[in-house]
């Protein structure tokens, strides 16, 4: 169930000790990395993203550039509210342009943690920085294996080409 | 990208020049066309046209002429309209209706003189309206008038370009073309206008509340037009803007706003029946109209704001307290001009009044919304 995510891991640690063995130097920084934090990034079919981080159990999500660009000029975001328990599938909000209104629903099941109200004053920040400063709330997953169903990114880049 | 549904759609005169000029091509109402252009948004797009001039390629809407000794009560037969009243080379909004007095088409119609008329209908309703205008034609010039008086011919100019400037810097930049004194040229009002060699139909009206004029080219200079039109600072305006622009400016679009459902008493346009043909009567479509005259209308168009999120079409509308449903929203946007969301909707008789306040579902809630008077955005036609 967890392939990908193991897989990630081997290749990290994989890539750690590459990099260990190539400049010693890096030892320094040693303890750091060798906090098994993985973060993953997987994205829906609905074009959205999520970056989870195992240590925290907390997913970010956002839309994706690609998501963005097809919708046009932001103007308006609709968010869940703190604590709502959403399930996977859910619609938890809709991001409006001029042109449409495309609906969010949540990658993942848990607990909204946080939403990004910065994007209410600032809808456009979601054209500026669709999966950085324009992320729409934080959950605290109640089943991280519901990511395995997500794809990855390889996977949705040949989505988006099949989208047309 | 390319579909084989894609492949199917038509092209405008102008394709090669917009996919030149960067534009995104979707599919509208059986045309490829451009929704807009290069990497300019359609906020900028929209706010350039309402400060600036934008050029739009309406090319893809049917052009006809009417003509023969009896066109006008012809004309006078297939809509409300008090057309042996229009002066020579004027325009007006006008309906074409069916039997139940329900809106086939809205459309534009130009008198050149008494036996010779211009008629824009849309693109979307194109197989519709061609059937009935042969149809009703056929009939026409089987009839008493026609036999006696002569009989009427249906022309449609196949390919013709049909472009609208429009925009507060549409006049200045169009009399940088011409010698002809476009201060003559007041809003309703067409002529033929020498622009740059060309001799071209130049209508003043459009679709944006803005002032502006459309401009109808034989399809062999449809592209060279194109080019001078489009020139710093008139910027190549897609379908994206154009939606909100006529949005904001109160003005319908056809199968979502109107429908063969819908009268005009419905629609609100109760004032493109001429006064004269509300007591005759003698057009298609009389006796369904008169009765939502005589008794008023069941549901009404009119205006929205809503608060929140922007209300769609189809979006339902409910009593304050959201008990009863009242109505349905048949276009909204968040407006670029008023940052405000604006919708365009039906409602019940009776809860039509400006200032009603009503509750419009979105995503399962229910929104606050206003009854407002349209235009959102105040027209700016050039009255001279």
């Amino acid at each position: 169930m967890f392939s990908a995510i193991r897989q990630a891991s081997r290749s990290g640690s994989f890539a750690l000790r590459a990099a260990h063995r190539a400049t010693p130097v890096a030892r320094v920084s040693r303890p750091t990395l060798l906090v098994r934090t993985l973060i993953t990034k997987k994205y829906t079919e609905d074009h959205e993203a999520i970056v989870y981080d195992d240590q925290t159990k907390i997913g970010t999500v956002s839309i994706t550039d690609y998501a963005q660009s097809s919708l046009g000029d932001v103007v308006y975001v609709e968010l869940p509210q703190e604590g709502t328990e959403i399930t996977q599938g859910d619609q938890i909000g809709a991001v409006e342009s001029v042109k449409a209104a495309s609906d969010i629903f949540a990658p993942v099941s848990g607990v909204v943690k946080e939403v990004n109200d910065t994007l209410n004053d600032q809808p456009s920040l979601l054209n500026k920085s669709p999966e950085q400063d324009g992320w729409l709330c934080k959950v605290e997953l109640s089943d991280p294996a519901e990511l395995e169903v997500l794809m990855t990114e390889e996977q949705y880049k040949k989505h988006c080409e099949s989208d047309h | 990208m390319a579909s084989a549904a894609g492949d199917a759609l038509k092209k405008t005169g102008l394709y090669d020049f917009h996919v030149a000029n960067g534009a995104k091509m979707v599919p509208f109402a059986g045309y490829s066309m451009p929704l807009s252009y290069g990497n300019v948004g359609a906020v900028a797009s929209h706010h350039h046209v309402r400060n600036s001039a934008g050029l739009f390629d309406v090319g893809h809407m049917v052009q006809s002429n009417f003509r023969g000794p009896t066109a006008t009560a012809f004309l006078e037969w297939l809509t409300p309209s008090s057309l042996k009243s229009l002066p020579q080379y004027s325009s007006t909004l006008s309906v074409l209706l069916n039997e139940r007095g329900g809106i086939i088409d809205d459309t534009i119609i130009t008198k050149h003189a008494d036996d010779a008329y211009y008629v824009v209908t849309n693109a979307g309703r194109r197989d519709r309206d061609l059937a009935w205008f042969k149809e009703k034609v056929a009939e026409w010039n089987a009839g008493e008038k026609a036999k006696t008086e002569g009989p009427v011919e249906h022309e449609v100019l196949e390919d013709w370009g049909l472009l609208a400037l429009q925009g507060p810097e549409a006049a200045q930049y169009l009399q940088g073309l011409t010698s002809f004194d476009l201060r003559e040229l007041t809003f309703g009002k067409c002529a033929f206008v020498p622009i740059e060699g060309f001799n071209l139909h130049v209508a003043r009206g459009g679709y944006t509340g803005e002032d502006g004029f459309e401009i109808s080219i034989p399809p062999s200079q449809t592209i060279d037009v194109a080019q001078l039109l489009s020139k710093p600072p008139v910027q190549l305006t897609g379908l994206g803007a154009r939606d909100s622009l006529r949005l904001e400016a109160g003005m319908c679009l056809y199968g979502q706003d109107l429908d063969e459902d819908t009268t005009p008493v419905e629609a609100g346009l109760t004032w493109v029946i001429g006064k004269d043909r509300r007591e005759s009567g003698d057009f298609i479509g009389a006796e369904g109209v008169r009765k939502h005259l005589k008794e008023g209308p069941p549901r009404r168009r009119v205006g929205l704001i809503v608060e929140g999120a922007p209300a769609r079409q189809g979006a339902k509308i409910f009593t304050p307290s959201g008990d009863e449903q009242i109505g349905t929203v048949t276009s909204g946007i968040p407006s670029p001009t008023l940052g405000k969301n604006i919708a365009m909707a039906y409602v019940a008789n009776g809860w039509h009044k400006k200032g009603t306040e009503v509750a419009v579902d979105v995503r399962n809630k229910l929104r606050r919304a206003v009854l407002t008077p349209m235009p959102f955005v105040p027209t700016h036609y050039y009255r001279g």
